[in-house]
């Protein structure tokens, strides 16, 4: 591995046990190395101190930033005229550390970025804390994050952060509800084990669960009709997300075509791995105990398999849906 | 301009540990065997690359000078870059006209310390020290920057490594593989591994030239040039300094047989190959490269050391040699070896 640090910094150990001769040594200057800054360098971190970021313009009026004393392009000395730019600016190109090392700004993973901050013509290179690399891309934008207490160094600003562009909006709010009269009798016969439809004379149609009205010609439904507990898949879905109904992930939520009825009605799967599921699967409900029943389709665990031979749907679907 | 030839070449058996040896035992081998491969014992000049924070001890390179024997004394010098810069010194001195060869060497033991960390005392200790920008995060930046195919640079690493285990002086290297990455875009085989190793190179001019070495590789051209250093001021995704050093080496002169790039992550072989503006044909690091053996110091001499061995065997007529110091392709050296003189081609072209 191209990183590993050498078993000497580390542990002092071979494969062979620890060497006798192997000495660690350490190369610093204690209390770190005095530097004069000069005047356009002392100048950038003078500013940066009170929380500013300043560039300098060349003669051909570019923003170097951070500043130089000469322009990189003509090598002529830069114009005394400094100017404020940011605090934000934009993403240029970026590298994620996923690792990060001792001597690195931030101890979570983070982004080494180079930043065209607003107004500057160059970049500036330093760290962003995006929380993923997902979040870095070209042309975000960010702004500094200070340190609490700036002394005059590149590491006054701690790093930048992306600016906000998102908000969490939590929405909250609770109702009281009732199903309503025709649901009430949907419900007051599931908990009798019974699925109830209701029939529109005139358009010959039986829709469960049971409805007062019909939805097609908007006449009265007046007559009930009992439907079976069994019938056929017509359509499916495999979901991936948890729901609180179903038992596990993935669970699959079909259109059951009840014998006796012209609507499907959806509901759970299960019995049955949800790869097995398939269009024309005859299915019946699984009921819970009758002493467990309620008003409620929680009565019915899921539909299950038969095991009986599928139904061509190519046909048109059983119980003679217009 | 006197021709200046590279008349033998060595370089040890590349370690990926630290095999116990010191810097001047590690070296003392390939002086031997240039010495050998010469029969010159002294040298008009003697210069070497090798960069102290390798071992961390100050003025380390002037106990290479063991590895000499530098009594009575002799005319030296040294680079903190690698010894392909001692290379142009040396070949810079031989143009005076006085002295006739010269001794170029150059060594690193990156194993003893750690090399990403120890690149980050190079970078300016104002702006980039500080942050603890360390080596493969800079390098990352500027792989971002080029944006490169995933695809062509795994196949460039595979290339490389496979080239790296046909050759004895190169680690045996598995081909890559994995999906983790080391500093996003670049992954752990991305990076040049960790290397022990030294290389010695010998320059001759003139006469002498043709004595050491039957077809001695020649100079054609060599040139170095730098960018900015902080790497905000520059366009990371191109290589201005090795596009203006490659024109003023006169590399699109000729047909390029072989390219050996000083290629110290992957990315760096597609942006070094279109600033050096290599015809399709050129092959690239048959040695394997950096990507394969990387001893920090010595990389970049090696590299003009195994273009110059491929004209020295006849392999090759003309071929290109690139060094690189400095974060990000900072400052670049490109140099042509031809089997025919300089002054001969000039002649021909009237």
């Amino acid at each position: 591995m191209p990183s590993d640090p050498p078993s000497a910094l580390s542990a002092g150990t071979t494969a062979a046990g620890p060497d006798p001769l192997e000495a660690r040594h350490v190369l610093e200057f204690p209390g770190g190395y005095t530097r004069s800054t000069g005047p356009v360098i002392g100048r950038f971190l003078t500013e940066l101190r009170d929380r500013r970021i300043v560039g300098v313009r060349t003669a051909g009026a570019r923003v170097l930033v951070p500043p130089l004393e000469y322009d990189p392009d003509t090598g002529e000395a830069v114009t005394g005229e400094y100017v404020e730019v940011g605090p934000a600016g934009t993403v240029q190109a970026w590298a994620w550390v996923r690792a990060p090392r001792a001597g690195h700004p931030l101890d979570r993973p983070f982004a080494w970025a180079t930043i065209r901050l607003d107004g500057a013509d160059t970049s500036l290179v330093h760290a962003v804390d995006a929380g993923a690399a997902k979040a870095m891309r070209p042309g975000l934008r960010v702004r500094p994050r200070w340190r609490e207490r700036p002394s005059g160094n590149i590491t006054d600003i701690e790093c930048f952060v992306p600016e906000v562009t998102m908000i969490n909006a939590p929405v909250r709010a609770e109702y009281r509800v009732r199903p309503g009269a025709a649901l009430t009798r949907f419900f007051t016969k599931i908990k009798d084990g019974v699925i109830l439809g209701g029939r529109c004379a005139t358009c010959d149609q039986v829709y469960v669960p049971y409805r007062t009205s019909c939805p097609s010609c908007g006449v009265l439904i007046q007559e009930e009709r009992e439907v079976a507990d069994t019938g056929t898949v017509t359509t499916f879905a495999i979901n991936n997300l948890p729901d609180p109904r179903a038992p596990e992930v993935p669970f699959v939520s079909a259109y059951i075509m009840l014998d006796g009825a012209d609507i499907p009605m959806i509901a759970l799967v299960g019995g049955v791995p949800a790869h097995e599921v398939r269009q024309g699967m005859r299915v019946r409900a699984v009921w819970v105990p009758p002493e467990e029943r309620t008003m409620s389709m929680a009565n019915i665990r899921w539909f299950a398999p038969t095991g009986e031979p599928d139904v061509d749907l190519s046909a048109g679907v059983p119980g003679g849906g217009v | 301009m006197r021709d200046v030839a590279v008349v033998a070449f060595a370089q040890t058996a590349h370690s990926g540990h630290d095999t116990g040896l010191t810097e001047a035992e590690t070296l003392h081998p390939v002086i031997e065997e240039v010495r050998r491969a010469t029969g010159l014992s002294r040298f008009g000049f003697t210069c070497s690359g090798s960069c102290d924070y390798l071992a961390g001890a100050p003025f380390s390179f002037v106990s290479a000078l063991d590895a000499l024997g530098a009594w009575p004394p002799i005319s030296e010098s040294h680079v903190e870059m690698d010894a392909a810069f001692a290379l142009y010194e040396a070949w810079v001195r031989l143009q005076h006209g006085d002295i006739d060869s010269a001794l170029v060497y150059g060594f690193g033991k990156s194993s003893t310390g750690d090399l990403r960390e120890v690149m980050t005392l190079q970078l300016d200790p104002y702006y980039l020290a500080p942050l603890g920008l360390d080596q493969v995060s800079y390098a990352a930046l500027q792989a971002a920057a080029l944006g490169g195919d995933r695809a062509e640079l795994d196949e460039i690493v595979r290339r490389s490594r496979a080239d790296g285990r046909a050759n004895p002086h190169a680690l045996d290297l598995p081909d890559p593989s994995g999906t983790e990455y080391e500093v996003e875009p670049l992954r752990p085989y991305d990076i040049a591994p960790i290397t022990d190793g030294a290389a010695a190179v010998v320059l001759a001019a003139g006469d002498l030239a043709r004595e050491l070495a039957e077809t001695p590789a020649y100079i054609g051209g060599i040139a170095h040039r730098i960018e900015p250093h902080y790497l905000g001021m520059r366009d990371l995704s191109r290589s201005p300094s090795a596009a203006d050093a490659a024109r003023a080496a006169g590399v699109g002169k000729g047909p390029v047989d072989v390219a050996e790039l000083h290629v110290q992550f992957s990315h760096e072989e597609p942006m070094l190959r279109a600033a050096l503006d290599l015809p399709e044909d050129t092959v690239i690091n048959p040695s394997g490269g950096p990507l394969a053996a990387n001893p920090v110091m010595a990389a970049g001499l090696i590299r003009l050391g195994e273009a110059a061995r491929r004209i020295l065997d006849g392999r090759a007529r003309r071929a290109v040699a690139h060094a690189t110091s400095g974060p990000c392709l900072q400052q670049n050296l490109v140099a042509v070896l031809e089997s025919a003189p300089p002054s001969e081609e000039g002649a021909r072209r009237g």
